[in-house]
Parts: structure tokens; C-alpha cells; sequence
């Protein structure tokens, strides 16, 4: 299959070939996001033993079309004495980042579009950019609680992007690589070895810090209905909300990705070590059985489902309690199982430290 | 805080229990039925006293029932009907103009429980709707169709419900 | 060649751009913007010359973290633009100097032969910046490494023993004591009569 595509795409230069499969991903990446809104409505209309959106096309599968259609079409409002370029650029500023993170992701081993060394910096480097969207909307809007929100926001990602960061230091120290290629080859072996097990506590403070920097359910008090009204994006209309929608979903997808990749083995398949190893090489289960982008999907699949559970589950956090969690409870955590990880690699502990 | 008090919360909340408790639940209830009604195909079943459009009636001879005593009239508290009355040439007493305003009427039934010869109705039809204002006054000729429309559900429902 | 400098020139043309415009824009929540477009482009600019990790480390440090907080402070500020604007002209002599007193003193350092760097040798694709970084930090810089970071430290510290201090007066909810809370300290379930 490799072979008859490279042959086919041989005449076209190689810039011009990376940028086309930039658009066909972003477009992919687009299609997913918008559907992962229907999978929130529906996933939250099941939880709450409702139905959700079923209306428009079969299992209301035209939904998502439908309403950016609607969005495309309405106004977008700028306010009295809003800064008008920055109320424009805002939108993109919170959108630019959770597509341009995408670029070093791994798909399966030779599945990805730049396979650089420092590829977790990069990405913990784009994911604290998306805060910038936050705040230039929260300001440009000329709302009090366009502000308000932007300022909880500042104050909760760089909160909880500590702890995240710590997390992932935990992460690199296992596999002693920057590389989420590197990271994910390192917990090659079997569904023990991914690094869940051995790094659990820093996989749940990922898991709730990445919540609490997607600005998600139970920590969406930058949007605080109850209190601020809609938070930073109360001013927006038509398409500018609708890129603010879908940044947060790319946000979510990009998150339940990462998770995938640094905690659960990406693209590794969990019948690893529990199947014999010439099951793998059966003519069509192989290659499903085997590790693949598949697998990767379904984690990450997973990930997504467990944000729209935690939505229809926990109730929103006091802003107070919010930052007594992220540096009082998260941080310590992640501190202490570092050095605890510490002593785990210098005793060369196995299966995962060996 | 009692020491042991410290650490049954300490484990209570780092082994995520009472969250885990919570997300049980959410997930008991996505595999289990729905209570949606999903409207115009599946409706929820009425009561035979159920109070929707209004509807006058006629009886099977076909002459109308209202006398133009105009009870409803009096008894209706959002001064929603408007009656006017004549002599016809046989000599009773009939209406020549019987208005419901429906933007006015707040559906409660009275003008049905005050009329002497259950001339005035409430009917099961609820699903109608205007255009244009002044669509919304229900004149005689109008509520006598829908009354002749609905007759045979009136009437069963007068039959089986527990009207004094 | 062509498209490294290409893209060399485009990023200074914004560096350059955006530093102007930076200490010239009159509203300061545009000019904090154009310092995080400067340090964007200077980041940028250490991409092309293989400075991956001390580029990507400049945007998450500088952009992603310590520019939020900048940014926080300034749009929290009330800025009388007249007021600021009104001793102009007596501060510029000031100014000038202490600009003049810089140009020159970059200028002499720069000068120096340490600078006349040429350009390093392009390195294989294997290799990793991240780890000759760690390496050099860990092995030959040790100390000035550990110094940095306990300085750190005490400045970390030193901030935190600033800001907090105890008001007595001033009323405020303890989360930690709330979380703690259990249903029996706060519901007492009596039985009564039914009459």
C-alpha cells in the first residue's frame, strides 16, 4: 500500500507534498472536532437518560453541519469601544495553537509530520499558548465579564500548567527522551508496561490538569454560566464563537492525544504480550491485533469520551478551591512521585525502569 | 480533626473514591433507556380531561347547544370571551357572536364547569398556531367546526370522565 | 541557502518590526502583545540556527508563562495615557543618555573577537541539542547550575514571604478545612413526634 502511493505522489515536490497533507489533516482534524460537539451533546443527553440531538440526518449525524452553517451565516457583533482587530484576532489566537501542537504527534512509528527531538517541549510550549486567545478576547471584548474570565483563565492555566509540566517531566525521565516518538517506543512490551502503571499518579494529575487547561467541566469557570454568564467569549457571535467552540474541542482532542501517547502507548496495541507473537501475523486480524495509528484513535477516543463523562458528572469547582487543588494538592503530588520515580530508576526497577 | 479522621480523608480522596462513585452513576445511566418523547412521532397520553382548544357543541339534531346565558362570559377571569346575543325568529335565545381570544384565555377550564348545557368545551387539540395577529380570535363559526371536528372525542370523553 | 535566509530576513524584518512598534504603540496591552510577537520571532530565529531546545524553552517560558502574567498586570492597570505622556520632553535628555550609554556599550562588547562567531557547521540529523545542553549543565556547569537554581529558590521564597502574611482581620474561607468537611459535622438528623 506504502509503495503504490509513494509511486504515485514521486513527481510532486516534497514542500508541496507536506503542505497538501497538512490541508487534507487539518481538514480531517476540523471534521473530527466538529463531530466531537454532536459526541458531547449526545454523550451527555445519554448520561442524563435524554437523547441528545438525533433530528438532523440519522442519529442527528447532520447536526454538526447544520450549525455551522447557522454560525457561518450570523453576524458577528463587535461591542462599543471593543479593540477591533484584537476582538477579530482573538478567535484565531485560541485556534493557531491546538492545530499547530498536531505537527509532532506520532501517529504510529512512521505516521507523523515532524519527528523532532524536542517534540514535548513543543508541545508543552503550544499548549500554553491557547491561553493568549483567552486573554485577548476577555480584554478586547470590553466586558466586565469578558474579563473576569480571562483573568480566572490566566490564573488557572499557568496554575495548572505546573503540574502538567511536572508530569511530563516525570514522563521524560522514564523514557529519557524528548522525542514522543522515543516515548512511546519506550513502553514497548505489554499493557504493564505503559507508563499508566508505573507513573499513575502523574497520569491522573495530566489527565486533571489537561481538563483544568482545556478550561473543561468540572473546571469551566472561565465560562461560569451561573456566575459570569458565557466568561470570555460572552461578546462573541456567529463565526468568532464558533472558533472559540472549536477550539476547545480541537484542545480536548489535542489533550486525550497526548494522554494517549505519554501514558497509555499511543499507537502500541494492548494485546501486546498476551497474545502469542505469530498472532500478528495473521492475513487481516494482524494487522488490527498489531500496533497501529488504530489503536491510537481508539485511546484517544477514549480520552475524549472520559472529558464528556467528567462534564456530566462533577459539578463546577469554587475558583478558590480550583487553585488550592492545583498547587496544594497536584503539585506536591507530581513533586513527590518524582523523586519517588527518581529512586525507582536508580534501583533500575523492572519491568519498566530496566 | 481527630488524627484518624485526617487520614480516612487523605485515602478517601487520593483513591478518587466518591469521584469514581459519581462517574458509576453517569455511566449506569448511558446504557439505560431513555425518557426522551420523541414528539410528533410518540406523544404522552392525555387526559380525558385534558384542556386544550376550545369547541362548541352541537346536539346530534344538529341545532347548537349555547343559550346565550352567558355564564362563561362572567365566569372567565381573563376576560377572554366575548358574547353577544339575539332573539332568533323561532324565539330562543341564540348568539350571534361567541369570541374566544386565545392570547387572552389562560386555559383553566371554568367556562366548561359554568356552562348549564356543556355547549362550551375544552378538546385534546392543542397543537395549532397563528401567522398573523387577529388570527388568534376564535369567532363562533370557528369553534363550532372544531367542535363538530372533534365531536365523537368530546363526547367520549364526557362519557368516561367524572364530570358532575 | 536561499530559503534559510529568506526566512531569516522575514523574521527579523518582524522582530525588528514589532520591537519598534512595541516601545511605541501607545496602548500598553498592544505593546505587551508586540513583546510576545518579539519573542515569538526571536524564538524563531533560534529555530533556524539549530538552537531547538533554547528556542522552543523561550516561548514556553517567556510567551506561554511569564508574558501571561505581564499581560495580566497591565490590562488590570488604569493608565492616564496624558499623565504618563506629560514629562516627555524633560525625561528625554535622560533617556537619550542612558540609550547613547547602551548603543556604545553593546557596541564595545559586540566588537570583541569572542563574537565574530562563524557560522557553526550544520550537524547531522541525529543530533540532539537538547542533550548536548543537558550534558554541558550537568557535567562542566554543575555548580553555576545548582548556584542559579538555589538562587532561585530563595527568591521563590523570598516573594512568598513577602505576600503572605496572616490578616487577622480580614475573613476568608479555608478550602482545605471545607473539603474536609463530612456530612455529620454539618447534618444532625433528629427524630421528632409527629405532631
Amino acid at each position: 500500500m506504502i509503495d503504490w502511493w509513494q509511486a504515485l505522489v514521486a513527481p510532486f515536490p516534497p514542500l508541496l507534498l507536506t503542505v497538501a497533507y497538512m490541508l487534507v489533516f487539518i481538514l480531517v482534524l476540523f471534521a473530527c472536532v466538529a463531530y466531537a460537539t454532536l459526541a458531547e451533546r449526545r454523550v451527555l443527553g445519554f448520561m442524563q437518560v435524554r437523547l441528545g440531538p438525533n433530528r438532523v440526518g440519522p442519529q442527528g449525524l447532520g447536526q454538526p453541519i447544520a450549525d455551522a452553517l447557522k454560525l457561518m451565516f450570523k453576524e458577528m457583533i463587535l461591542p462599543n469601544d471593543a479593540d477591533r482587530f484584537l476582538f477579530r484576532t482573538a478567535p484565531l489566537l485560541s485556534m493557531a495553537p491546538a492545530l499547530a501542537a498536531w505537527a509532532v504527534i506520532p501517529f504510529s512509528e512512521h505516521l507523523n509530520f515532524a519527528d523532532i527531538n524536542a517534540g514535548l517541549l513543543y508541545i508543552l510550549a503550544m499548549t500554553s499558548l491557547g491561553v493568549y486567545g483567552v486573554i485577548v478576547a476577555g480584554w478586547a471584548s470590553n466586558s466586565k465579564y469578558a474579563l473576569l474570565g480571562s483573568l480566572r483563565s490566566a490564573a488557572q492555566i499557568v496554575s495548572y500548567e505546573i503540574a502538567m509540566g511536572f508530569a511530563l517531566v516525570g514522563v521524560l525521565m522514564a523514557s529519557g527522551s524528548l522525542n514522543l516518538g522515543d516515548i512511546v517506543m519506550a513502553q514497548q512490551g505489554s499493557i504493564l508496561h505503559w507508563y499508566w502503571l508505573p507513573l499513575l499518579p502523574l497520569f491522573l494529575t495530566y489527565l486533571i490538569a489537561g481538563i483544568a487547561e482545556t478550561n473543561r467541566a468540572p473546571f469551566d469557570v472561565v465560562e461560569g454560566e451561573s456566575e459570569i454568564v458565557a466568561g470570555f467569549h460572552v461578546e462573541y457571535s456567529g463565526m468568532g464563537f464558533a472558533m472559540f467552540f472549536l477550539a476547545e474541542y480541537a484542545n480536548i482532542i489535542l489533550i486525550s492525544a497526548l494522554t494517549a501517547l505519554l501514558f497509555l502507548g499511543g499507537w502500541l496495541s494492548p494485546l501486546e504480550g498476551i497474545l502469542p507473537a505469530h498472532a500478528f501475523h495473521l492475513p487481516v486480524i494482524g494487522v488490527l491485533l498489531g500496533s497501529g495509528a488504530h489503536w491510537f484513535i481508539a485511546k484517544t477516543s477514549f480520552f475524549i469520551f472520559c472529558f464528556l463523562w467528567f462534564r456530566a458528572t462533577f459539578p463546577r469547582y469554587r475558583y478558590d478551591q480550583i487553585m488550592r487543588l492545583g498547587w496544594k494538592v497536584l503539585l506536591p503530588v507530581t513533586l513527590i512521585w518524582i523523586v519517588v520515580e527518581g529512586v525507582l530508576l536508580y534501583l533500575q526497577l523492572p519491568p519498566w525502569f530496566d | 480533626m481527630t488524627m484518624l479522621k485526617k487520614i480516612r480523608n487523605l485515602v478517601r480522596s487520593f483513591t478518587l473514591s466518591e469521584l469514581l462513585r459519581g462517574m458509576s452513576l453517569t455511566g449506569r445511566r448511558f446504557g439505560s433507556k431513555k425518557l426522551t418523547v420523541r414528539y410528533p412521532e410518540e406523544k404522552t397520553p392525555q387526559s380525558p380531561r385534558f384542556r386544550g382548544l376550545h369547541a362548541l357543541r352541537r346536539y346530534p339534531s344538529g341545532e347548537e347547544r349555547c343559550i346565550g346565558c352567558k355564564l362563561c362570559e362572567a365566569v372567565c377571569p381573563a376576560l377572554a370571551i366575548t358574547i353577544d346575543t339575539e332573539e332568533r325568529e323561532d324565539g330562543s335565545r341564540r348568539t350571534t357572536r361567541y369570541d374566544i381570544d386565545l392570547f387572552k384565555c389562560v386555559y383553566c377550564g371554568f367556562c366548561e364547569e359554568a356552562c348549564p348545557v356543556d355547549a362550551i368545551v375544552e378538546t385534546r387539540v392543542f397543537e395549532y398556531s397563528f401567522f398573523e395577529r387577529g388570527q388568534q380570535v376564535m369567532t363562533k363559526d370557528m369553534l363550532l367546526e372544531v367542535g363538530e371536528k372533534h365531536e365523537a372525542q368530546i363526547a367520549s370523553d364526557r362519557e368516561t370522565s367524572i364530570f358532575d | 541557502m536561499l530559503i534559510q535566509s529568506t526566512v531569516f530576513y522575514f523574521f527579523s524584518a518582524i522582530l525588528v518590526a514589532s520591537a519598534l512598534a512595541m516601545i511605541s504603540v501607545r496602548n500598553p496591552v498592544h505593546a505587551v502583545l508586540f513583546l510576545v510577537l518579539v519573542f515569538f520571532t526571536s524564538a524563531a530565529i533560534w529555530l533556524l540556527l539549530e538552537a531547538e531546545f533554547l528556542g522552543i524553552t523561550l516561548v514556553l517560558v517567556y510567551v506561554g508563562a511569564v508574558m501571561v502574567l505581564f499581560l495580566f498586570v497591565v490590562m488590570m492597570l488604569d493608565i492616564n495615557l496624558a499623565k504618563m505622556r506629560a514629562g516627555f520632553a524633560r525625561y528625554l535628555p535622560v533617556g537619550l543618555l542612558v540609550g547613547i550609554v547602551m548603543a556604545v556599550e553593546m557596541a564595545v562588547v559586540l566588537s570583541r573577537p569572542a563574537f565574530d562567531l562563524q557560522k557553526p557547521e550544520a550537524k547531522p540529523a541525529d543530533y540532539s541539542n537538547t542533550q548536548e545542553l543537558g550534558e554541558l549543565l550537568f557535567t562542566e556547569y554543575i555548580y553555576p547550575f545548582e548556584i542559579a537554581g538555589v538562587i532561585l529558590l530563595v527568591a521563590i521564597v523570598a516573594a512568598i514571604t513577602l505576600t503572605m502574611h496572616k490578616r487577622t482581620r480580614a475573613k476568608r474561607q479555608s478550602p482545605a478545612m471545607q473539603v474536609s468537611a463530612d456530612r455529620a459535622e454539618r447534618v444532625r438528623l433528629v427524630s421528632m413526634d409527629k405532631d
